[in-house]
């Protein structure tokens, strides 16, 4: 059984401008405790893949299936990372990673016992009562692993985590993400412009076609584990599968950037 | 999570680390004294200004060139005010006064609180509620409310209970709109992050919504203290028996600047005190806040 299931989901919205199709015809199955990476040209409908798995959003037409069970309403088993920022600033670390717990109907100090594990596992003991803003960029994403990861979600899905920190931190980052991912082995969908972050981390590689998104291409990572996410990128096979994928994005990637300068040129 | 292994990560060396180090504090003398004397300098040209005025006002009273009838004049409202102080005023103890006044003024500005946080935030999460409701709150809104004060004074009396009435309106709709704003600010990010960690929607208006919205309500509370202030007074001078309102009714019925002027002394004190205590509050509540957002030192 599937871990994720998307099977022919078509997600259309009401704009001010008529009706925007940003998926079409979607399938796609992940197997479970795979690290599934999505890429696509920017726009492309990765984010509202992201939004119908976690339940956020339904789908016009079509079925999404997580577990095996349909999608309704946001489900206890999923896990999201955000793009930006989405710890509250108001709550310290430990309140932000034990409230998932708390919410969940843990007691008090069961969840705070499981949120001092988890900050211990992703480096951050002794920061328990600092607030976010008194944290770097890197180590608010920390807080944000621990944040989900506590409630040992069976899939987890990451919206183009890592985007917005600097290049060094980001592959510290992802080393990061691979050692946690191997704790629980949660199904990751992790969505992503970068296509170098997404050989790196993932099992399989989805290629996804400019708007209204629906799959490309699929392309298997054979690169052995346990990786280095700095080192891996200089072993030939990278480079190749590189190369490989490239070739499918290109298209997508250059169509997009005609369409958007074409729009410019209309408005 | 079966296993209780425990896998302490290296921490990157990030820039935020060094908060575990002892923070390299350099003091440059001259720069600090330079900011003192600085400081120094500022303190004494405001004494200055304050200086030039009032006496400026006294020597012009005294050698006749302004009129003390009509604007009265520094040492008589500070004889005013330490008459008032040793004999009581025309209408009572001046301590009376002053109680009376700032029990309505708080009374009125607390229930004006709560009910606006309430109402704002109920508003803006419930959206059916701020579509039905959003043009009758229009309509109360663009009434001068001021002139409420007659209508409570016929419902309420003369006591007390009227000038917390018309406190309560005044306090109440800047409160509500800052409330009603901040929760529709809400970064859907923060909701959408805590709805997937398994908050309810109880969890997520008190721990996401109300705590996101502070921001906007502690700003609206620096003003609505003022709109408690002027409901009070204002309800005083349209009838009352007692308070610094009928104080200043009550001097100028009999002519008396320096009463007008020194009543006016006593709130302004009044009204910075509370000001500061809002100020203190502020900074509690918002402490989360990193230092250069969370009040301005003005």
């Amino acid at each position: 059984m599937d871990a994720i299931d998307l099977d022919g989901v078509t997600k259309a919205f009401r704009t001010p401008h008529g009706t925007y199709t940003a998926l079409h015809d979607l399938n796609l199955s992940v197997p479970a405790s795979e690290f599934c990476a999505i890429v696509g040209p920017t726009g492309c409908g990765k984010s509202t893949t992201l939004s119908l798995v976690s339940g956020l959003e339904r789908p016009s037409v079509g079925h999404v299936r997580v577990g095996g069970q349909p999608v309704d309403g946001i489900s206890s088993e999923v896990g999201f990372v955000f793009q930006n920022d989405a710890v509250l600033p108001w709550k310290t670390v430990l309140d932000n990673v034990s409230a998932g717990p708390r919410w969940r109907g843990a007691s008090k100090r069961e969840a705070v016992q499981q949120a001092r594990d988890w900050l211990l596992r992703v480096g951050l003991a002794g920061f328990e009562d600092r607030h976010p803003h008194q944290l770097s960029g890197g180590m608010r994403k920390r807080v944000a692993l621990a944040q989900s990861l506590i409630n040992e979600p069976r899939v987890l899905l990451m919206d183009e985590p890592f985007s917005a920190l600097d290049v060094q931190t980001r592959s510290i980052m992802s080393n990061e993400l691979l050692r946690l991912w191997d704790l629980t082995k949660p199904t990751v969908l992790f969505v992503t412009h970068d296509l170098e972050e997404a050989i790196a981390l993932a099992d399989r590689v989805v290629v996804m076609t400019a708007g209204p998104a629906t799959v490309k291409d699929i392309f298997t990572i054979d690169l052995p584990r346990p990786r280095s996410v700095q080192e891996i990128r200089f072993t030939p096979q990278f480079v190749e599968l590189y190369h490989e994928i490239w070739q499918s994005l290109r298209s997508e990637v250059e169509l997009t950037y005609t369409r958007s300068m074409t729009a410019l040129e209309v408005v | 999570m079966s296993s209780a292994a425990v896998h302490p990560f290296t921490v990157e060396p990030d820039p935020a680390v060094a908060l575990t180090r002892p923070p390299v504090v350099v003091v440059d003398p001259v720069a600090v004294r330079r900011q003192r004397r600085r400081r120094l300098l500022v303190n004494v040209i405001r004494l200055l200004v304050l200086g030039v005025t009032l006496g400026g006002w006294e020597l012009g009273v005294r050698t006749g060139h302004i009129d003390a009838f009509f604007v009265g004049q520094p040492s008589g409202v500070a004889s005013q005010l330490k008459t008032w102080a040793q004999h009581g005023t025309e209408v009572g103890p001046l301590w009376t006064q002053v109680r009376v006044t700032l029990q309505e003024a708080l009374t009125g500005f607390a229930i004006g609180v709560v009910a606006g946080i309430v109402a704002g935030i109920t508003l803006g999460r419930v959206r059916l509620l701020a579509e039905v409701f959003g043009p009758f709150i229009k309509v109360l809104n663009s009434i001068p409310r001021i002139v409420l004060g007659s209508i409570f004074i016929l419902w309420f009396g003369l006591g007390p209970s009227s000038k917390v009435a018309l406190a309560v309106v005044l306090v109440f709709f800047a409160v509500f709109f800052n409330a009603f704003q901040g929760t529709r600010e809400v970064d859907r990010n923060l909701v959408a992050n805590a709805r997937i960690l398994g908050a309810k929607r109880r969890h997520v208006t008190m721990q996401v919504v109300l705590p996101s919205a502070l921001t906007w309500i502690i700003a609206s509370l620096h003003v609505s203290f003022g709109f408690a202030l002027i409901g009070a007074i204002v309800g005083e001078f349209l009838g009352a028996q007692q308070g610094l309102g009928l104080l200043i009714s009550h001097s100028q019925g009999t002519f008396n600047p320096n009463g007008v002027l020194a009543a006016m002394v006593i709130i302004a004190v009044v009204a910075l005190l509370a000001e500061g205590a809002i100020s203190l509050l502020e900074r509690r509540l918002l402490s989360w806040r990193p230092p250069q957002l969370s009040g301005a030192d003005l």
